[in-house]
């Protein structure tokens, strides 16, 4: 049995508290009036900063304020007009004062948002790819199985922080959905979306919460039944009664999964900018969330190994974590590249506005996450002696898992906050919450069951798994056939 | 000088196969060629061959697919010819660039499969009307044969191979 060490724990707990503290001081320092705003304008004005120069600019400017507008559902034209003509003037319109103010008080929640997404999908792409592991029957991967359910571990503690999220927007506490704005649907409002109210079948408070609801208590469900009985598997003895139960919920989940996974898209992240849709999003979501699963298992798989914790775990098995982490990553440019250039090359101008706000305000992450996510991992895992090395693994993941941050932060930032992003305070407090949560679920979870599935019947092909082409470490060539 | 004859130790099973190879490896006798029906897993790291260099090959290959597709591309759509075609932008490369990326990912799959496979036959040497080198149709079907060059040994490496399992030892001359 693996001990969670002391050293461990106060660090995910420091972690935790560093997190709040940062978090708190982001949501005491967000303006809460107009004049704040203004202020803040102001000083960005005087110190030239990128956001200064974007609002002092002349023709370029123009579009791309509009660009913004035209994301973010909660503006009329009339305000649009303003909101032109004070980016041509001078910075003391109260429309542009008041737009920059949601921004800026969208900030602290946005970045919560963001890494709050980015470890509740990653712990469900865990969740689902262990699904599809016990689906596919997967030989290789049962010495696994326990890793990837504490990880699954980390899934309630965010789902509940999503639940306060989601209630605290549908009661309007925060700015994160546009469309949840007062009178956005209703046709005497100044507020009215003609477009919006088009959709409001589907986006209205009541449904996208009692949806969002059902998602978590679905996943929720499975982890809590696959967890229990998968424990349950290892002294069942019932002539493999325990594992096809395990097997055909597992089967189902796959299913609910993937119907779930794609209106959660639509739903936290695609109604963030409620103009706008893309059909393959739910699968983009996925490919990005997936690769950082993989890279997650493969990172704890690795910290724990290093403890001596798996002693069924060969290089050949991080072999394959790292296949995954290439294949995937190349699946998710697919992805990302088929939307993009499918988007920019037929130029429908609504279509085209999300691309334009995120190029023209996040030139940086934009172009770094397609660094990051595809041709570093391309060049440093293609290798396949480089894929068994631990450490070249980890580098890899490191850069993946920043990249796949990048890539969350460029889909909710621009709807949000606008131009007014920054990586600070809030983020990285947001960030350092999350993963002392991570680590404090994880590894308590892990030291709680037999790292070893016992009575898996693929246990046994699963410790002798080998991939011929490599070598392994501290191991002779007589150890495997 | 030379040894002009090779004593042939046919098998019917892989892993037999197997063993024999490492014990005739291991008493350091030098393992001309193995005939296989079919690909035995491990049989090259028991015989110590070393490991083929085909995907390295694959990968510069592919770059140089890469490289002509950025080529062909520049050249034809912004050097030499620069239309207005749907009001896509060919002032440079880079702007039009996310319309070359199916060619560029295409030639590059093209260059890397094609000449790693051309490069596989010409280092097997492999081609139409060659003649077939097995020394014994049955290796095609359902039996090994392992082929060891004899130098005045030939009873000692009967007595060898007889231990290891073989099902026919025969010196023929080599071929």
């Amino acid at each position: 049995m693996y001990q969670f060490s002391g050293k461990l724990k106060t660090f995910s707990l420091a972690l935790i508290l560093l997190g709040v503290i940062g978090i708190a001081y982001s949501f005491l320092t967000a303006p809460s009036t107009i004049q704040e705003a203004k202020d803040i304008i102001a000083l960005q004005s005087s110190h030239g900063s990128d956001h200064g120069d974007s609002h002092g600019g002349e023709h370029e400017d123009n579009a791309h304020t509009k660009n913004y507008e035209s994301t973010s559902g909660e503006h009329n034209s009339s305000e649009h007009i303003d909101q032109e003509m004070s980016a041509h003037g001078a910075h003391n319109d109260d429309s542009h004062a008041e737009h920059v103010l949601h921004q800026l008080q969208n900030r602290p929640w946005s970045a919560f948002y963001v890494a709050l997404f980015f470890f509740l999908g990653t712990t469900l792409l865990v969740l689902a790819f262990y699904a599809s592991q016990r689906v596919a029957q997967s030989g290789w991967s049962v010495v696994l199985f326990r890793v990837m359910e504490s990880i699954t571990a980390n899934l309630v503690p965010t789902s509940v922080i999503m639940l306060i999220i989601i209630i605290l927007s549908a009661m309007h506490m925060n700015h994160l959905f546009p469309w949840m704005a007062e009178g956005t649907f209703d046709p005497s409002s100044e507020n009215y979306d003609a477009i919006v109210d088009g959709k409001s079948w589907w986006i209205n408070i009541p449904g996208w919460t009692i949806r969002s609801i059902i998602y978590l208590a679905l996943w929720n469900a499975y982890r809590f039944f696959i967890r229990k009985n998968s424990i349950k598997e290892d002294t069942a003895n019932d002539g493999g009664k325990t594992y096809k139960l395990n097997y055909n919920v597992s089967v189902g989940f796959i299913f609910v999964f993937m119907l779930t996974e794609t209106m959660m898209s639509w739903d936290w992240i695609m109604g963030l900018d409620p103009h706008w849709f893309s059909t393959l999003f739910g699968w983009y979501v996925l490919a990005s969330l997936l690769v950082t699963a993989l890279t997650v298992i493969a990172f704890v798989t690795i910290y724990l190994r290093s403890k001596g914790a798996l002693p069924g775990v060969n290089d050949s098995h991080i072999h394959d974590l790292a296949k995954f982490m290439f294949g995937f990553s190349v699946f998710w440019t697919y992805l990302w590249f088929a939307q993009f250039m499918l988007i920019w090359y037929a130029n429908i101008p609504e279509e085209t506005t999300y691309f334009a706000a995120r190029f023209n305000e996040y030139k940086l992450p934009f172009l770094a996450m397609v660094v990051m996510n595809f041709v570093f991992p391309i060049l440093l895992l293609l290798n396949s002696d480089y894929k068994s090395i631990p450490w070249f693994v980890v580098l890899g993941g490191i850069v993946i898992l920043g990249g796949h941050y990048l890539d969350i932060f460029v889909m909710i930032m621009p709807g949000t906050v606008g131009g007014q992003w920054y990586f600070g305070i809030p983020e990285l407090s947001a960030l350092l919450f999350f993963i002392g949560i991570f680590i404090f679920t994880v590894f308590s979870s892990f030291a709680k069951a037999n790292p070893i599935p016992k009575a898996n019947p693929f246990l046994e092909e699963s410790e002798h798994f080998h991939y011929y082409n490599i070598e392994h470490r501290g191991e002779g060539s007589e150890n495997h056939h | 000088m030379e040894s002009s004859k090779v004593i042939h130790a046919f098998y019917n099973d892989d892993e037999i196969l197997m063993d024999a190879v490492k014990a005739v490896k291991a008493e350091h006798h030098h393992i001309e060629e193995v005939f296989c029906p079919f690909p035995v897993h491990g049989l090259d790291k028991a015989m110590g061959l070393a490991p083929t260099r085909l995907a390295i090959t694959a990968f510069f290959y592919g770059i140089t697919g890469l490289a002509f597709a950025i080529w062909m591309t520049n050249y034809m759509m912004i050097q030499d010819w620069p239309q207005d075609i749907g009001g896509k932008p060919s002032f440079s490369w880079i702007e039009n660039m996310p319309a070359f990326v199916p060619i560029m990912f295409e030639l590059t799959v093209f260059f890397a499969a094609h000449l790693m496979v051309i490069t596989f036959y010409m280092r097997s040497r492999i081609w139409p009307f060659k003649k077939a080198e097995n020394p014994d149709p049955r290796t095609t079907d359902d039996h090994f044969l392992m082929e060891i060059p004899v130098h005045n040994n030939v009873d000692e490496l009967t007595a060898l191979l007889t231990k290891t399992g073989a099902v026919e030892i025969n010196v023929v001359d080599k071929h």
